[in-house]
């Protein structure tokens, strides 16, 4: 049952993600990007973090999207749907991205994963609540840190317009 | 877990559907008489005058950058909130540093007017 | 007998599973439990459009003195119904440069996502549709996916009002998001867990009472979430001609305004189980069944005081709208949220934590209080409309 959840998860996933580089509308892009991150959340479901599932649809899809479809937005470009698609180089960067897929799945297929033994704890929150204030706590403030430096910069840069 | 999660995947199928049996109910039965007059835009009752493109003030991308911010912020909270009575006191001093963080880049938000409305 | 009565709902969904079971697999009895209660839940905004409808046109009508419907059906009581035939019958008008697939989507994922908030809600003790581990979060993220609806709405109907509405609207959500979460997560702190299920047994005490402020900064962002007065600027006819959703007409418009109903009474239940007991109330731990009786009436406590409130107070400017959430909202969740925190690491006992936590509460609300009136006392002296 999980093995079919996962291949329609994976389905839509992947098809939500070509329909985000091959749509001309750049608001389409950003409408099937957000099927794909839907299809992210329900595989992290199937992982049992369903702490990260939430956090997946909350943040990218509830705050990510609308800025990135903002961003879309305040660009010009958007309105013209019939911008080229194709430029000069396809073909040799068609074969780079060709190379870079044969590798990643020589890899991906010949590395022995290792699998995680034993049972996945019930309580995730309260063990990720724990380690955020016990081993990790330096990242937990440095994340704080960067999240002030990213907002500052990004008012700094967005406010030279006016 | 995962049945709660099943159950959740189930109910979003029906959420779903029952909107779209509505529509489909709704075609059956509504007259389809398409007109120029009807199917221009509305603009206060006059035709329309220049592109359907309005400026965008950089305003809206501002708010919704401090709130990318602060819902990564409340995330980080939650897991905190939960297991925050099984700790011991240096979780709050941990907390009170983060959010403390936090509260001056509001500050500085606020100071530069990254929070008023022009 | 009695026992069974006690227990009602329960006792019924147990018979009901043991009867099916007699003839169909195991997996075919969960997926048709499963359909069940989500068809239930499903038709829960459905219901809340029906009846608030009503309610609310009568009660700003008496607010107004003036009777509201009373035509169809005694006391006006079909109204509701009459409105849903006129809106499935009415024609579908859709513009000519509307992106047609995202404009027909986005009523859909509207009225869904009102309909995904009900699956986490508990009606009485062991009837919820899933309690998950991050109950409390997830009604906030099924809040978060509307702005994305929001602006697929007012984007593809290809018109600027719609458009200016939309952010207008996506502008309004997000703000007033984060005060939300904020109080939301102070509950969470108190008990330590966020299954909703959960949140209602652990309130022997209704936490309204220990975090008053907390309720309040919770119900005001409630309010500007789902969209109605006095934080209605976006609806209203005077100033933008029903923003986003200006270009949809029949059943399209009408679940939008399911949604919105909808959304009303979820943001009431869920004030309701996080602030108000839930489900609990004199008897319920003899007789579970009244569990949902109790729920409903707190939830229609709320919606009226709502209405009420809608009823009665003019609309903010939408300046004054955002600044509000900005700079006094979010700082006053954040100081109630450690103040709590601060709280609960006192080694005192039970009974004077939460003492001390209602002290913190009031204090706050009197500070964010008074710098409100003297920030408004200086706004008026700079105004020149009040004699310094």
């Amino acid at each position: 049952m999980q093995q079919v959840a996962f291949a329609v998860l994976s389905l839509i996933t992947l098809g939500a993600a070509i329909m985000v580089v091959t749509t001309p509308s750049l608001l389409r892009s950003a409408l099937w990007l957000i099927l794909a991150f839907f299809g992210i959340a329900g595989i992290f479901v199937l992982l049992n973090a369903d702490f990260l599932a939430i956090t997946q649809i909350l943040v990218y899809i509830g705050a990510i999207s609308t800025l990135m479809i903002f961003a879309v937005m305040l660009s010009s470009k958007v309105m013209d749907p019939h911008q080229p698609r194709f430029n000069e180089q396809w073909g040799l960067v068609g074969g780079f991205s060709a190379l870079l897929f044969v590798a990643l799945a020589a890899i991906v297929s010949r590395v022995v994963w290792p699998v995680a033994q034993g049972e996945v704890p019930v309580d995730t929150i309260q063990r990720l609540g724990a380690d955020f204030v016990g081993p990790y706590v330096i990242p937990f403030e440095i994340a704080s840190v960067l999240l002030v430096v990213a907002m500052i910069g990004a008012i700094i840069i967005a406010r030279e317009r006016e | 877990m995962l049945p709660q999660y099943a159950f959740i995947a189930v109910f979003a199928i029906i959420a779903f559907a029952l909107p779209i049996i509505g529509l489909i109910i709704s075609w059956l039965i509504r007259p389809k008489k398409p007109n120029p007059a009807k199917n221009a835009t509305y603009e206060c009752g006059m035709e329309t005058i220049g592109d359907t493109w309005v400026q965008f003030k950089a305003q809206y991308y501002l708010y919704a950058l401090v709130f990318v911010v602060f819902d990564v912020e409340a995330i980080f909270i939650f897991p905190w909130a939960v297991a925050y009575n099984k700790l011991g006191l240096y979780a709050l001093i941990e907390m009170i540093l983060f959010v403390a963080v936090l509260v001056g880049g509001l500050l500085y938000a606020w100071r530069k007017g990254a929070l008023d409305w022009h | 007998m009695i026992n069974y009565l006690s227990d009602f709902f329960v006792n019924l969904a147990r018979s009901w599973t043991a009867w099916i079971s007699g003839f169909l697999p195991v997996w075919a009895v969960t997926v048709v439990n499963y359909v069940i209660v989500a068809v239930i839940l499903v038709m829960m905004p459905v219901i809340a459009t029906l009846t608030l409808t009503w309610m609310e046109r009568k009660v700003i009508g008496r607010i107004q003195n003036r009777i509201g419907p009373n035509r169809v059906g005694p006391w006006g009581i079909f109204q509701a119904i009459a409105d849903a035939v006129k809106m499935l019958v009415k024609e579908d008008i859709v513009p000519d440069n509307a992106d047609k697939p995202v404009f027909n989507i986005a009523p859909i994922l509207i009225a869904a996502a009102a309909c995904l908030l009900w699956a986490v809600l508990p009606f009485g003790r062991n009837m919820i549709g899933a309690d998950l581990n991050i109950g409390a979060l997830y009604v906030i993220a099924i809040g978060s996916f509307t702005t994305v609806a929001v602006l697929m709405a007012g984007w593809s109907s290809n018109n600027k009002f719609a458009l200016i509405g939309a952010f207008r609207v996506v502008a309004q959500l997000l703000s007033y998001e984060i005060p939300m979460v904020l109080s939301v997560a102070a509950v969470v702190l108190l008990v330590g867990t966020m299954r909703m299920g959960q949140i209602v047994e652990l309130q022997t005490v209704p936490f309204v009472f220990l975090l008053p402020t907390t309720f309040l900064i919770y119900m005001l962002s409630a309010i500007a979430e789902t969209g109605r007065a006095p934080f209605d600027l976006l609806e209203a006819d005077s100033e933008i001609v029903a923003g986003y959703f200006v270009e949809y007409s029949g059943l399209k418009f009408g679940w939008f305004y399911i949604a919105e109903y909808g959304n009303l009474m979820a943001v009431a239940a869920i004030a309701t189980t996080l602030f108000l007991g839930g489900w609990r109330g004199p008897g319920v731990a003899a007789v579970p069944a009244l569990g949902p009786f109790y729920f409903a009436v707190k939830i229609l406590v709320i919606v009226f005081v709502l209405m009420w409130i809608r009823g009665t107070l003019p609309r903010f400017r939408i300046d004054q709208m955002l600044g509000f959430a900005w700079k006094v909202l979010v700082p006053a969740a954040l100081a109630n949220l450690l103040w709590v925190a601060i709280v609960l690491k006192l080694p005192v006992p039970t009974a004077l934590q939460w003492l001390l936590i209602l002290a913190g509460n009031l204090i706050t609300l009197v500070v964010a209080l008074t710098l409100l009136g003297r920030a408004a006392k200086q706004y008026a002296a700079r105004r020149g409309l009040v004699s310094a």
